[in-house]
C-alpha cells in the first residue's frame, strides 16, 4: 500500500510530458476497474466477461446527465453509480446462479446487450458517433489537464486499493475466498453464497462504473468503443496477467497491459504480434500472474539463501 | 425433548428411493452412529440433514424449528455443522483461515465496516484468529498453524474440517466417514477426539464404516439399508441383531435376490466387525 502510494507520488519525476501523464491516467482508470474485477474473479472465483458494459454505463450515464441535462458532474456520477449498482443487483441474482462457462456466457450476453442499447439509442447516446462530455467540475472548480487528473485518479486508485484490501481481510472477504474454495463448504458454515456473490458483483460493477464516469469526463468524449466485448476481455486479461487474488497484481496487470501497446509502437506493424508473444510468455513462465509468481520466486530465493547460510 | 426429529423423510433420485420414509429421533448429548452397507443412503441422509438436498417428502425438525426445505446456511445458523467424506476444504486459504471462516456466523460485520476496516472489526479479528488457533490445537493440528491448506496431508485435512465445523459452535455435529482413508494410528486418535467432542456438549452423529470406531464410541446406533431403517439401538443390541447380520453378511436368500451384489460388497466391512 505504502509502496503504491510512493510510486504514485514519485512517478511524475519520470513523466516528462503530457503524453506520459495521459498514459498514466489511463493506467489508473483501468487499474480501478481491475481492482474491483479482481474481487469478483480472483477472490470470489466468479468470472465476468461483461464488465466493459458497467464501465460504459458509468461513462454514458455521466455523459448524458451532465452534458445533455446539465447536471453537476458529481451528482451525475453519483446517480449513475447508484443506478449501475441497482442494475448489477437485479441482474446479478439470476446470473450468478450459473457457474463456470455458463456464467461467462451470461455475463458476456449482459455486456453485449448494454453495447447494443448504447449504440442503437442514438437519441441519448449519439450512437456510434459518441457524445461529447463536459469537463469535470466541483462547485466552480473545473478539473482539466493531465496533471490534475493524474493526482485525482492516483488518489482514487489508492482509495480503491485500500477498500479492496480491507474487504479481503474482513470476515466478509474470507467468506468470498471460501466460496471460491468450496461453495458447499462455505454454505455449511453458514455463509449465504448467493448473497455474497451478488454483493461482490455489485461492488465490482460500482468500481467499473466510477472509472467509466471519470474516463468520460477526462477524455471529454465517449464512444461505444470502450463498451465492446473486446474491452471486457482486456479487463479480464489484465486481472489474470497481473495475478488473480492479488490486488496489487490487478494494478500491475492494468499498468503493463495499458502501457505495453504504447511501448511496442517501435515494432510498427508487428506491434500486436509482439504484445501477444509477451502475454503468452508471461503466462507460460509466470502462470500465477506476474505479482504472485514473482512474490513466490522471491520467497523461495530467500529461503535458499537462508539454507545456504545455515550450511556455511 | 429430542434435539433432532426426522419424520417420514424421503429423497428420490429419478426412480430410486435413496432415503425412503425414514423416521428417527436424535437425543441431545452422546454419540449416535449411522451405519449401513454401501449405497444404504447414509451420505444422502446427511445431505438432507444439512439442507444440501431438498427432501422429496417428510419433515426435519431441529429443536423447535422446522428446517424442512431450508438452505444449508440456515441449517448452519441453527447449529448443525458437518464434515465431508470427500473433503470440502478451502484449498485457496491457509489452515488457520479455514477455521476462521468457520467463525463466520459469530463475527458478522456490515459491508461498510468491512470496507472501511472499523476499529471494532480489527479487535474482533484478533479474537477470531486466537480462537481459531485454539481450535486447531484442540483437534491436534498445532504444527499446522501457519501452513497453507493445500500443503497438508490427508489425515490432517480431516481434522481441519472438524475444527472448522467446531468453530461454528454447533449443537449437532455430523461427521461423514471421518476415519475413511486414515491409517490405524490416526483412526485410534479419532476415537479420543470424538469422545472429547461429546464431552464438550456437542451431540455427534457419526456415519462410518470402521466398525471398531463405531462400536467403541457410539451410545446409539441406527442401521440403514436401502434408505430404510433396518434397526436401531445400543451397540450390543445392534451387534446381535439378526437382521443387521443378514444385511451385512448376507443370507442365501439375499444372495439370490437382485440386491445380492451390494450386500456381498459389504461383507468385507462386516469381516472387520468380527475381528
Amino acid at each position: 500500500m505504502l509502496a503504491l502510494a510512493a510510486v504514485i507520488a514519485l512517478l511524475p519525476l519520470a513523466l516528462s510530458n503530457k503524453y506520459f501523464y495521459d498514459i498514466a491516467v489511463l493506467v489508473g482508470l483501468n487499474a480501478i476497474v481491475c481492482v474491483g474485477l479482481n474481487l469478483l474473479i480472483g477472490y470470489a472465483g466468479q468470472i465476468s466477461l461483461g464488465h466493459a458494459g458497467f464501465f460504459g454505463l458509468g461513462a454514458y450515464g455521466s455523459a448524458i446527465l451532465a452534458s445533455r441535462y446539465g447536471w453537476p458532474p458529481l451528482a451525475a456520477m453519483l446517480t449513475t453509480t447508484l443506478a449501475v449498482a441497482a442494475l448489477a443487483f437485479v441482474v446479478g441474482r439470476p446470473i450468478l446462479r450459473l457457474k463456470g462457462h455458463y456464467l461467462a456466457m451470461a455475463t458476456l450476453g449482459l455486456g453485449v446487450i448494454i453495447f447494443m442499447v448504447i449504440t442503437t439509442e442514438d437519441k441519448f447516446t449519439g450512437g456510434p458517433d459518441g457524445i461529447a462530455v463536459v469537463p469535470f467540475s466541483i462547485g466552480g472548480l473545473v478539473l482539466q489537464g493531465e496533471r490534475i487528473w493524474y493526482w485525482l485518479v492516483g488518489a482514487l486508485l489508492l482509495v480503491a486499493v485500500w477498500l479492496a484490501l480491507n474487504l479481503i481481510e474482513s470476515p466478509m472477504g474470507r467468506a468470498l475466498r471460501a466460496l471460491h474454495g468450496s461453495e458447499v463448504g462455505a454454505e455449511v458454515v453458514g455463509i449465504n453464497a448467493a448473497d455474497h456473490k451478488v454483493m461482490v458483483f455489485v461492488i465490482s460493477a460500482v468500481f467499473a462504473s466510477v472509472a467509466g464516469s471519470l474516463a468520460a469526463h477526462y477524455s471529454g468524449f465517449v464512444t461505444p468503443g470502450k463498451v465492446t466485448f473486446l474491452h471486457s476481455i482486456e479487463l479480464v486479461t489484465m486481472v489474470v496477467f497481473g495475478g488473480m487474488a492479488s490486488t496489487f497484481g490487478a494494478v500491475v496487470g492494468a499498468a503493463v497491459l495499458t502501457t505495453l501497446p504504447q511501448l511496442l509502437t517501435v515494432f510498427k506493424d508487428y506491434e500486436m504480434m509482439v504484445c501477444g508473444a509477451v502475454m503468452m510468455g508471461t503466462m507460460i513462465f509466470l502462470p500465477r500472474g506476474v505479482v504472485p509468481s514473482l512474490a513466490r520466486l522471491f520467497q523461495t530465493g530467500r529461503r535458499r539463501d537462508a539454507a545456504k547460510e545455515d550450511g556455511a | 425433548m429430542s434435539l433432532l426429529q426426522v419424520e417420514s423423510l424421503s429423497k428420490k433420485f429419478g426412480g430410486l428411493n435413496a432415503v425412503d420414509d425414514l423416521s428417527f429421533d436424535i437425543q441431545p448429548g452422546a454419540v449416535h452412529s449411522i451405519i449401513g452397507p454401501n449405497g444404504a443412503g447414509k451420505t444422502t441422509l446427511l445431505n438432507l440433514l444439512t439442507g444440501i438436498y431438498r427432501p422429496s417428502g417428510g419433515r426435519i425438525v431441529f429443536g423447535e424449528y422446522d428446517l424442512t426445505g431450508r438452505a444449508p446456511y440456515e441449517y448452519a445458523g441453527h447449529g448443525i455443522a458437518r464434515t465431508f467424506q470427500n473433503l470440502q476444504v478451502f484449498f485457496n486459504m491457509s489452515a488457520l483461515e479455514n477455521v476462521m471462516v468457520g467463525r463466520y456466523l459469530h463475527e458478522r460485520c456490515g459491508l461498510a465496516s468491512a470496507l472501511l476496516r472499523a476499529p471494532r472489526l480489527a479487535r474482533a479479528e484478533k479474537v477470531c484468529r486466537d480462537e481459531a488457533a485454539e481450535l486447531m490445537r484442540y483437534v491436534g493440528l498445532h504444527s499446522y498453524l501457519s501452513v497453507a491448506a493445500d500443503a497438508m496431508p490427508y489425515g490432517a485435512l480431516k481434522r481441519l474440517e472438524i475444527a472448522r465445523a467446531l468453530a461454528t459452535k454447533p449443537k449437532l455435529m455430523l461427521l461423514d466417514e471421518p476415519a475413511a482413508g486414515l491409517n490405524p494410528t490416526e483412526a485410534l486418535e479419532l476415537d479420543d477426539l470424538i469422545g472429547r467432542l461429546s464431552e464438550r456438549g456437542v451431540t455427534v452423529v457419526l456415519v462410518e464404516h470402521n466398525m471398531r470406531l463405531v462400536m467403541g464410541v457410539s451410545n446409539h446406533i441406527l442401521v440403514l439399508d436401502y434408505g430404510r431403517k433396518l434397526a436401531e439401538g445400543s451397540a450390543t443390541a445392534i451387534r446381535n441383531d439378526p437382521k443387521v447380520i443378514e444385511a451385512y453378511l448376507g443370507s442365501t436368500v439375499a444372495h439370490e435376490g437382485p440386491v445380492g451384489g451390494a450386500i456381498t460388497s459389504a461383507v468385507a466391512v462386516a469381516g472387520e466387525t468380527r475381528r
